[in-house]
């Protein structure tokens, strides 16, 4: 059996359990693609060939002698560049971090991936350190959509949005402080799930903003959503914030149906600033749920504001020593967000972190009496490479710090959202599928009944 | 001409040993200006005296 570029994870696991195809076959395929494709998308900006091989025959070798194998043996899957990777400078997309020594051990969620049989094959190429929603990067280059080479993939997982939409990989993590994994998903026509805070560990990943950062992956399905997920859940006493519930696994739970699930729209906030392509998602999506009620969410946009405060500062204390001693190494625009996010006064982010827990309890209340939030994952659809401003709403809005005002409000408060890919034409565009805390199957179960119905999917790569 | 933020960014420059080359002084500047704008947003929200931070979202 020979792998096809779009073979989904599941499809991969399937037919190397099944005796079908090698996991170094599968491998050999993801590497030769990467090959083919990369040097224009360049997502990639660590391939790890012969790790990958080496563990492709391991995988092998177990099967051959009857070993148990894992829900992901033989799938290939690829890691933003901020998480550690044992034998690579953890760079998160910067100059600087490359003179860091080379990492001793992988990051968690790379170690459970592979413990079910998953094959690491590079690290990818992200926005510089995470303080992005473009995937521009002056250091390694923008990683660019695999829809229309000539636009951002978003940010600032970019690498995880070209690689997954390029079909270059089934499977890639990321992070998401405000978005980053939402926005990469939406403009490069993929699913893409954020978990609850504190669901995933993120031991041995390279930090931005501690208390809004969550790790999650990326697919061209829900199912291999759901599977990667589930492999990756568990404590860890590396991450301070990682819970200690249980093991919550979602894949049996996908096929549920969703017809006794009470489903709204996010109103107010979430239906302002939007192209027609944004407004036609939603639409599609609620439509085929049969959702009409629209819940407003209160104070979303004092939220976004919120979030951008406690970003801009938290990420400035971050990295407070780099800015006094190589703040000529930085991307410049990273530079004097930062800086300028060292001099806001400390109460306002006291009353940020405030307004938080306020806002936190108005949403716990509206989850009492609905199940699934709708809501735009971005306002457009993929942008231009270097496009600096956009018109919204018939005002000129500069497009980096505008394109995640719909994804702030909901990380804000740590919710698990599903981002699913509507295949509008010319480029998808995504949606928020929002669950209360800790009921991402919920989210999961509403993005596969949206794909079975045929509303939405990762369309094949329009500009390969 | 200084713009009325410049004071205030050449003090905390100052009190943080955080160097801001003049060139770099515009960009500092506007995205200061956003930065204390959304403060400023987040600022007027009326809260009782008892709330509590959370700095992490946790159930």
């Amino acid at each position: 059996m020979t792998t096809k570029p779009e073979m989904t994870a599941a499809d991969i696991a399937k037919a190397v359990a099944g005796g079908k195809m090698s996991a170094l076959d599968a491998t050999e395929a993801a590497l030769a693609r990467i090959k083919q494709h990369d040097g224009v998308l360049n997502s990639f900006t660590d391939v790890t060939a012969e790790r990958a091989r080496a563990k492709a025959r391991a995988v092998d070798a177990d099967i051959a002698a009857g070993k148990e194998i894992g829900p992901l043996a033989g799938v290939p899957f690829a890691v933003k560049n901020l998480f550690d990777v044992a034998g690579l400078p953890t760079r998160a997309g910067s100059k600087i971090n490359r003179d860091l020594a080379p990492a001793k051990r992988d990051a968690t969620l790379i170690e459970r991936m592979e413990a079910a049989g998953a094959v690491l094959v590079g690290a990818l190429n992200m926005g510089e350190y995470a303080y992005d929603f473009t995937g521009e990067n002056v250091h390694d280059g923008p990683s660019r959509n695999p829809h229309d080479t000539t636009r951002m993939t978003g940010g600032s997982s970019g690498g995880s949005g070209s690689a997954v939409g390029g079909a270059l990989v089934p499977i890639a993590l990321g992070s998401d402080t405000n978005g980053s994994i939402r926005v990469p998903s939406s403009f490069c026509g993929i699913f893409g799930l954020k978990p609850t805070y504190g669901r995933l560990s993120r031991a041995r990943s390279f930090p931005f903003v501690a208390s809004l950062d969550h790790l999650g992956p990326f697919a061209r399905s829900a199912t291999d959503l759901a599977l990667a997920y589930d492999v990756m859940q568990g404590g860890d006493a590396d991450d301070a914030a990682c819970t200690t519930r249980g093991l919550e696994p979602t894949l049996p739970l996908l096929a549920n149906p969703v017809s006794d699930l009470r489903i709204a729209i996010a109103g107010g906030h979430f239906q302002k600033n939007l192209f027609p392509e944004a407004v036609e998602a939603v639409s599609r999506v609620a439509k085929a749920l049969g959702a009409t009620k629209i819940v407003d969410v209160p104070e979303a946009s004092r939220a976004r504001a919120a979030a951008y405060v406690i970003t801009t500062t938290e990420g400035a204390s971050l990295h407070l020593d780099r800015l006094r001693k190589r703040p000529n190494d930085f991307d410049p625009a990273v530079r004097d967000r930062l800086i300028a996010g060292a001099m806001v006064p400390a109460p306002l982010v006291d009353r940020a972190q405030k307004f938080r827990r306020w806002y936190r309890v108005q949403l716990a209340e509206i989850f009492k009496s609905v199940d699934v939030l709708i809501a735009p994952a971005t306002p457009c659809t993929a942008p231009k490479l270097g496009q600096v401003n956009f018109t919204l709403d018939g005002v000129e809005l500069p497009v980096r710090a505008n394109i995640g005002i719909h994804t702030q409000p909901i990380s804000f408060i740590g919710l698990p959202v599903v981002a699913v890919p509507v295949p509008l034409e010319p480029l998808p565009i995504g949606v928020q599928i929002i669950a209360a805390p800790w009921r991402e199957d919920i989210a999961l179960r509403v993005a596969y009944a949206l794909e079975k119905m045929g509303v939405v999917s990762a369309p094949s790569p329009r500009g390969l | 001409m200084a713009e009325p933020l410049d004071n205030y960014i050449d003090a905390v420059s100052k009190a943080l040993a955080l160097p801001v080359e003049e060139a770099w002084r515009p960009a500092v500047r506007a995205n200061l200006e956003v930065s204390l704008r959304l403060g400023r947003l987040v600022d007027e929200f009326a809260l009782p005296d008892e709330t509590e931070p959370a700095p992490i979202f946790t159930v």
